[in-house]
């Protein structure tokens, strides 16, 4: 690929940066006001998921038998490959905005986009997953079906698992939407090492929806010792 | 000074007069204004349900309305006056206002957001206005499950999402206040210079932003678990309706210091000026602010005493239920203090004031029965808790509101209201609210239970004494809303500074411009140092 | 004509006790409220503005004024906290001799049943001066039963049992109200309590209701829907010995140990798979829909009481 615009890339002078906004004074200014904007956002994630894992480990403390005997359906191969394809993505991203940092714009973009890549695949794997899910009856509600004593609370575990990868699935899309505006970003030369903020941010988001998978894979996947 | 002739000159307000100008704007003060004719909007949605329940109760057996009626009006007076009136009344329309102008910025951290938490909010409640209108709700503002996963008839669904969506304004207005005062202030203004407002407003989002979003998951389980049918809080299918419960109150016992706080700034900022005296005690009130909002999350066991959560869990609750009262007797204390050798102006945001005083410490205190555990077996789900919270949501938050408005108005306006007509309005709202709600506490004591759409003869003299009351309380929220409308174009003249008051905002113009100060002010002491009076203001 | 009440019957005997905290509530709340309202008062009147006083301020804060006013509300506060607690802890605690009835709750009514068997709807009579536990479940939502002449209130809770005790110490009738919303009806499901002399009790016991009690039910109950064909006396039975269960220990598959009190018992019929007693397998099917609350309840008094039964033992006495 080549990019004719971005012959002087690294030259920060040719970065045509966003200017900056009316109620700042500096971009300094404006840069830790989004860094502290999105670590507060961040806690309210944190909030946000917490009443989901709240929830789950309230059922699991009632039901620890229901929830082994649920947890032996789940794919552990597949959860352990979405957990390296996520982990991996997040080092692309850092290196991503390392790279933006640095005023390397051809690298900035091809890490954004293997992260993307990345991302994608997390939520192709996870699609597997689902799909498989309904067929085997496991999808609460009207067609659920397990046979076995506790039958209900399986379904308890399945209602929680679909609820929270679910949540995590929709904020990985709205990730990987950010990312298609920071890559096109970088594609118009926004960025440079005096101005590379959003990128940044960007990054936080990702690296935390990445740490809300790493709660969630031994929580919902490693219960039932599998091998 | 008060005799100019009409505010010469661009300000906010006739910067732009196009329908485009008012709902794209990014600035904070018009965003202000959105948000004031929103809520203020929903305050009369709010009181005329309450109007029909009243009336409803003034017979034991009447039937004025359906049981079914009823229920959907004890729940719609909840969920609008709470989530529509009340959480963002200061915040959104007073702390949006003047947040920027008390640290000395041309506007909040993200201009945009802020204008995307007004269409967020507009949003949420439509959605929930078409519940209401569609069928209603009949669940009680707390929904408690399994009646409302499993059991009610009415629209759930759509008012849990409607209420999901309403919940990401608050987190917006609290994230942008935080920011700013974090990153924005003027040159010069440390945080032990900023106004107390900004204090108790800064406490405030901490509560908004950290709450909200447990109440935002909790409200889309029991939509989920609605539609679906699958079982986290019905115990009929293996779910645990205590969860519920818990998930629900960790979020809506610290709303009520979200309705509280901002309030309290008012109270601070307006007894400053009306005694020309700096807070007694300023560092404590500012720290107070954010005890209030740290203990806050520490007590949401106290709505739980008898709903067979365990006894030793109560007991922790319980004590720190009394410690999350200090705080708050700290700045009653401290307020009263203020007074002592100042310069008493008796202007109606200060009549406000004490009101507020008076009927929060009474609200307060009510709140001490409830924390004792052996007494609130008795009281709680009685009409002794529907008095307490009107007593702190009505007679506190309330007051505080009709206080801010009343001492910000020139500001906001440039005009000046009818001060004949705020005093006798402030007392008419005094006379109105206790009446309404003293002979609530009676009511309770005696064991009539709250939510309650019949109830034994023996209850009705207290019943048609609180109708009569909330009938004057009416009266008393109309006058204003005259008499303030009328002052827009026939108020006197305000002028940059009536009252004489220290904090930034009162040294700009009224109205002040869009960008609030000419150039950047540089502030080189606290926020209260009040100069001699040379003259006395006549008035 | 109708009295103008100020407070409810005080008919149980914890009554007095609430009510003297309630009083020392309302003390403390008034010496507050007087003090900041005179307070208040005097401060805007002498400062008005335009006044001639002295107004020199010494300081513009006071640590000793702060932590005085700090330190005494948290002692008070403290002091109520203990007062209460011991108090609540009372009213947690029934003696061991208390009378059991059960109560169940359902949308909208009370359903009341007597150990001798009598069942009362929205109803509940008893005996003054002798302890009464109650034994509570709910049918449906969450339901609420409060008696304000005792001062007493318990949620009702769907799938458990909760329970409150009283000793009536006045003969009467007393409201009974359902306290938490639980929809249309809510401020229909009202009733009476009625306080009788023992020995009217006992004459009311022995003509209104049937002469079967409710473990005798329940014995029948166990025999009707086959329960003894798993849970039979010997250690072979497929299911586990149910004859001095009550009370005991109980060791699970997954190596918890929990007590087996009513809630168990009354889950294991509702919920077999919940809790798997180790050794046994998972096969004993649910009885949800097939009895209903009152029946489960039968069943559960009379597992209480089968041979050997701890709590039955402790009762007896």
């Amino acid at each position: 690929m080549s990019f004719p615009h971005w012959r002087k890339s690294t030259v920060s002078d040719h970065a045509h940066p966003t200017p900056v906004a009316h109620q700042f004074d500096d971009r300094e200014q404006q840069t830790e006001v989004g860094r502290l904007g999105m670590w507060l956002f961040l806690a309210t994630e944190i909030l946000f998921f917490g009443g989901l894992f709240t929830a789950y480990l309230v059922m699991r403390w009632k039901w620890p038998e229901a929830f082994a005997v649920a947890n032996s359906k789940m794919d552990v191969t597949l959860g352990a490959i979405n957990t390296a394809v996520l982990l991996t993505s997040s080092l692309t991203m850092a290196l991503g905005v390392r790279a933006a940092q640095l005023g390397r714009g051809k690298g900035s973009f091809a890490l954004i986009i293997a992260t993307m890549v990345f991302g994608l695949a997390f939520l192709g794997i996870k699609a597997v997953e689902y799909a498989r899910k309904f067929q085997e009856g496991l999808f609460p509600g009207p067609g659920f079906v397990f046979e076995g004593a506790t039958g209900r609370q399986v379904e308890t575990f399945f209602s929680l698992y679909f609820m929270m990868t679910g949540l995590h699935a929709l904020h990985m899309v709205v990730g990987i939407g950010i990312l298609t505006v920071i890559a096109a970003m970088i594609r118009r030369g926004r960025f440079s090492p005096d101005y590379y903020a959003p990128v940044e941010i960007s990054g936080l988001y990702w690296h935390f929806v990445d740490i809300i998978w790493i709660f969630l894979f031994p929580l919902l996947y490693l219960i039932h010792p599998h091998l | 000074m008060s005799h100019e002739t009409a505010v010469e000159g661009t300000n906010y307000l006739n910067n732009g007069y196009s329908l485009r100008s008012w709902f794209l704007t990014t600035d904070h003060k018009r965003i202000a204004i959105l948000y004031l004719f929103t809520i203020v909007l929903f305050f009369f949605v709010g009181g005329s349900f309450a109007v029909l329940m009243r009336l409803e109760l003034m017979s034991p057996q009447g039937t004025l309305v359906q049981a079914e009626t009823y229920n959907k009006l004890f729940t719609m007076h909840g969920i609008v006056m709470i989530f529509f009136f009340l959480i963002p009344s200061i915040p959104a329309v007073l702390g949006n206002f003047l947040i920027p102008m008390m640290v000395g910025a041309r506007d909040l951290a993200f201009p945009r957001l802020n204008l995307l938490s007004w269409y967020v909010f507009v949003a949420g409640a439509s959605v929930t206005l078409f519940a209401l209108v569609t069928g209603g709700l009949d669940t009680g503002w707390t929904f408690y499950t399994p009646f409302s996963t499993s059991y009610s008839n009415t629209r759930v669904v759509p008012a849990m999402v409607g209420i999901f969506i309403t919940g990401f304004s608050s987190i917006l207005t609290g994230l942008n206040f935080i920011v700013t005062v974090h990153k924005m202030r003027a040159p010069g203004l440390t945080w032990f210079r900023l106004p107390l407002f900004v204090w108790s407003l800064y406490a405030t989002s901490l509560v908004m932003v950290l709450a909200t979003p447990v109440l935002a998951i909790t409200v889309a389980m029991v939509a989920f678990e609605r539609a679906t049918g699958i079982g986290i809080f019905n115990p009929a299918i293996g779910g645990d309706p205590l969860l519920f419960q818990h998930l629900f109150w960790f979020y809506s016992h610290p709303a009520v210091y979200i309705m509280i706080l901002p309030a309290m700034g008012v109270v601070s900022e307006v007894i400053a000026t009306f005694s020309r005296k700096e807070v007694f005690g300023y560092r404590f009130v500012a720290a107070a602010s954010l005890a209030i909002a740290v203990y806050g999350f520490l007590v949401w066991g106290h709505h739980m005493f008898v709903s067979g959560q365990s006894v030793y869990a109560g007991l922790v609750f319980s004590i720190l239920s009394y410690l999350v009262a200090i705080p708050s007797a700290v700045k009653v204390f401290n307020w009263t203090a203020t007074l002592y050798k100042g310069q008493i102006w008796f202007q109606t945001p200060l009549l406000y004031a004490f009101g507020f005083i008076g009927l929060f410490t009474i609200g307060g205190l009510t709140g001490l029965f409830l924390a004792a555990m052996a007494v609130d077996v008795h009281l709680t789900d009685t009409y002794f808790i529907v008095a307490h919270f009107h007593y702190i949501m009505v007679g506190g938050a309330v007051m505080g509101f009709m206080a801010g408005i009343h001492y910000w108005w020139p500001k906001i306006t440039g005009r000046l209201y009818p001060e004949g007509w705020a005093k006798f309005s402030a007392l008419v709202l005094f006379v109105g609210f206790n009446l309404t709600f003293f002979p609530q506490f009676l009511l309770g004591y005696l064991g009539m239970p709250r939510r309650y759409y019949h109830y034994p003869p023996e209850f009705q003299v207290l019943n048609v004494l609180s109708t009569a009351g909330a009938s004057i309380l009416g009266v008393g929220y109309l006058i204003p809303l005259i008499y303030l409308l009328w002052s827009l174009k026939r108020g006197k003249v305000a002028g940059a500074n009536p009252w004489g008051a220290t904090t930034l905002e009162w040294q700009t113009a009224s109205p002040p411009i869009t960008q609030n100060f000419p150039t950047t002010p540089v502030v080189t002491s606290g926020s209260y140092e009040f100069p001699a009076l040379e003259e006395v203001h006549s008035e | 004509m109708s009295s103008f009440p100020l407070l409810p019957d005080q008919a149980s005997a914890n009554a007095g006790s609430i009510d003297a905290l309630f009083f020392a509530l309302v003390g403390v709340s008034l010496f507050f409220i007087i003090l900041i309202t005179v307070l208040l008062f005097v401060f805007a009147v002498r400062y008005r503005r335009g006044n001639r006083v002295d107004r020199e301020i010494r300081r513009k804060d006071n640590l000793k004024l702060e932590l005085t006013w700090i330190i005494i509300p948290t002692l008070i506060s403290l002091g109520i906290f203990v007062w209460s607690s011991y108090l609540y802890f009372q009213g947690k605690t029934p003696p061991a001799d208390a009378m059991e009835i059960y109560v169940t709750g359902k949308q909208w009514m009370w359903k009341i049943q007597h150990q001798r068997g009598n069942r009362e709807i929205n109803e509940l009579h008893v005996p003054l001066g002798q302890p009464v536990k109650l034994v509570m479940t709910s049918q449906d939502v969450i339901h609420s039963f409060f008696i304000p002449a005792f001062r007493i209130k318990q949620d009702v809770l769907p799938g458990r049992y909760t329970t409150e005790w009283f000793t009536a110490t006045r003969v009467g009738e007393y409201h009974l109200f359902c306290a938490e919303y639980c929809g249309t009806s809510h401020s229909g499901m009202i009733g009476r309590v009625v306080v009788m002399e023992p020995m009217d009790f006992e004459r009311w016991l022995a003509t209104s209701g049937n002469n079967e009690t409710m473990a005798s039910a329940g014995e029948q109950l166990f025999r009707t829907y086959g329960c003894a064909a798993c849970h039979q006396e010997a250690s072979s039975s497929r299911g586990p010995v149910l004859a001095g269960l009550a009370g005991s220990a109980v060791k699970l598959q997954d190596g918890r140990t929990v007590i087996a009190d009513r809630g168990y018992l009354q889950e294991s019929i509702n919920d077999p798979g919940a809790k798997i007693v180790a050794g046994y397998s998972p096969i004993m099917p649910t009885y949800r829909t097939t009895l209903n609350q009152e029946q489960l309840n039968q069943i559960v008094e009379y597992l209480l009481t089968m041979d050997g039964g701890v709590a039955a033992t402790a009762r007896r006495n």
